[in-house]
This record gives C-alpha cells, structure tokens and sequence, in this order.
C-alpha cells in the first residue's frame, strides 16, 4: 500500500477511535441522576471485558486444553486476589508449558 | 504518595500485560505487510487492541474506508460508554482541555483501574496513562522488529495475557458483587450463544461484543438497580 493510503486509513482508524473516546468525556459534564442509566454504566465494563474474553481466550493461536489451564490459572488468582500482572503472566506461562507439553512430549 | 506516583504505579501491570499484547500486534502488523514504522505510528494513534487487530485486516485491501469505519465503531462504541461512566467519578477540575487530552488514553484497562478510584484526578489518571501507552508503543516497535526470531510457542502462549488481565479485573468484583456476578454470567450466555448458534454467529464480531455487553448490562440495571443516592460503595 503507498503511503497516501496508509495516511488516510490511518485518519479514520485514530480519529474514529479517539472521537468515540474524547466526545463523550468532554461534552458530559453534570452528574447523571437517572438510577438506570447509572446502574446500565456501573455494569459496562464488566460485561465488556467478560463478553470479549468468553469464549473468544479459548480459542487463540495455542491449545484449547492449554487455553483452559491457562484461563482458570487466572480466575483462580484473581479470586485470591493477586494483581493483574501476576494472574497475566502465570496464565501465560501455564498456556507455555501445556503446549509445550503437547508439542514435544505427547505426538 | 501523591496522586501522580500513585497512578503511575498502579499502570505498571497494565503496561506490562499490553507489552505481551502489542508485541503480537507487531508481528501480525509486520506479516500483514507493513513496515515497522507504520506498526508503531498505528499504536501510538490508535491506542486500542481489538480496534487495531481488525483495522490492519481493512487497511491490506485498498479503498475500504466505509467498512474501516463502521467496524471501528461497533468494536470501540464501548468506550463511549466507559467515558460516559468515568465522567461521573472525575473530580471538579478534571474538565475541559484535560478531558480532551486524557480522553485519549480511555482503554478498556485503564478504565477499569480508574473506576475502581472513588475519585479520579487529572494527576492519577495521567500517571496511569504513562506505563500503559509507554508499554503499548514499546511492545509493537519490539513485536514488529523482534518478533519473527522468537519460538512460535512462547509468542502463541503470550497473547492469552490480555484475556488473563480482563478475568483478573472482573472476578474480584464479582466475588464480592452477587450483582456483578449476575452481569458476568449474563455476558457470558450471550457471548457464547452468539459464538456457537447458528444465524447469531454470522454477526460480526465487533458488533457482537456491544450488543451482548449492552444488553447484559441492561438486564443487571433492571434486576439490580445501583443507588445513586448519597454515599455508595459502588460508586
């Protein structure tokens, strides 16, 4: 691809991105009172983050036995309330050392 | 601590989990055909993980400017909602040209760990930006030049991070909230039921992850209302 199209992709991507982002921050500026609207935004981001994760982490570019060690490694961390970067990295390593498994000991 | 420090801090593991995250992004952006500096350059732009992986897969074939669009719209909607919510945690000089600025780095991560604050200043959530967008940028430079020489196994087995991190933000929450308990699981039949069922699963993707995570997080507002009024745990 030529650079111009790069360029102009480029502008849509960023720009369409942070204008959903900035435009809502900046222009809201009062106290929502609306109870539903409230509870609706207290649940968003949960509901993101589950919807994006499940079952979509089952299904990455490793073993899906490897994806279920490595996501249930996660929830039980997070349920012992360890960081985030703990549960990251334990998760990823247990996805490592499944497939790793798979890989070069069982054929 | 003041509050910069202390945002700053609590980015580190954002930073990191988006290191393992946007080093992936180099790779696919490199094998996609792009160079390394336009790798980088949609990174430092855009800020965003889904939106990104999907804007490359656009971008290949030339002319699709509607389509990068409306994809970009349905994948990111979601952060005008977590804007909307931050909105009402922000402190009284947390407006105008900060909100501007800062409302760039509104990621589903730094979000989370904003709203968990009973009060977000401008100092707190712009040390929180720092490590994340530091880490985003660093790993796609990293992905994009390094990528190819590492074992396909460790790469492969990086990328389950991201998901990692999302589960390790959510069950806290919703160990402690029988309601936010009720939210997940809501998310997770609608998620599922439009992955696996016929018709349903030929929504795209995108689009797919708002209208499960709206209308989830419409049935726990209607079963469980949030109070608003005065001093509440929940913010």
């Amino acid at each position: 691809m030529d650079n111009k199209e790069f360029f102009i992709y480029l502008l849509l991507m960023a720009g369409s991105t942070y204008l959903i982002r900035a435009v809502p921050f900046a222009l809201i500026k009062r106290k929502i009172k609306n109870p539903f609207i409230n509870s609706f935004l207290y649940y968003i981001p949960f509901t993101v983050l589950t919807v994006m994760t499940i079952p979509a982490a089952f299904y990455g570019d490793y073993s899906t036995l490897g994806a279920a060690l490595g996501i249930v490694t996660a929830i039980i961390l997070a349920f012992k309330n360890y960081s985030l970067t703990v549960a990251a990295l334990a998760s990823s390593l247990v996805v490592f050392i499944t497939d790793l498994i798979l890989k070069y000991l069982i054929k | 601590m003041n509050s910069f420090l202390r945002g700053l801090k609590s980015g580190i593991p954002i930073g990191l989990g988006y290191l393992s995250v946007s080093f992936t992004f180099g790779i696919m952006a490199i094998s996609a055909g792009f160079s390394w500096w336009q790798a980088l350059i949609i990174s430092m732009t855009t800020v965003t993980s889904a939106g990104q992986f999907s804007g490359i897969n656009t971008m290949v074939i030339p002319g699709q400017y509607i389509e990068m669009l409306i994809s970009q719209f349905t994948i990111n909607i979601r952060y005008s909602f977590m804007s909307v919510s931050l909105s009402q945690k922000t402190n009284g000089r947390f407006r105008g040209i900060y909100r501007w600025i800062l409302g760039f780095f509104m990621t589903d991560e730094i979000f989370a760990v904003a709203s968990n604050e009973k009060e977000v200043s401008v100092s707190f959530f712009s040390g929180l930006s720092v490590i994340p967008y530091v880490g985003w940028a660093t790993g796609t430079l990293l992905g994009a030049l390094i990528g190819g020489f590492l074992p396909e196994v460790l790469m492969n087995a990086l990328t389950i991070a991201i998901y990692a991190m999302f589960i390790a933000i959510v069950t806290p929450k919703a160990k402690s909230e029988k309601n936010v308990l009720f939210a997940v699981i809501i998310s997770v039949a609608l998620s599922c039921a439009f992955y696996y069922l016929p018709v349903l699963n030929e929504v795209s993707s995108g689009l797919a992850v708002s209208i499960c995570a709206i209308l989830a997080a419409v049935l726990a507002a209607v079963f469980f209302p949030i109070k608003t009024e005065g001093e509440n745990e929940n913010g």
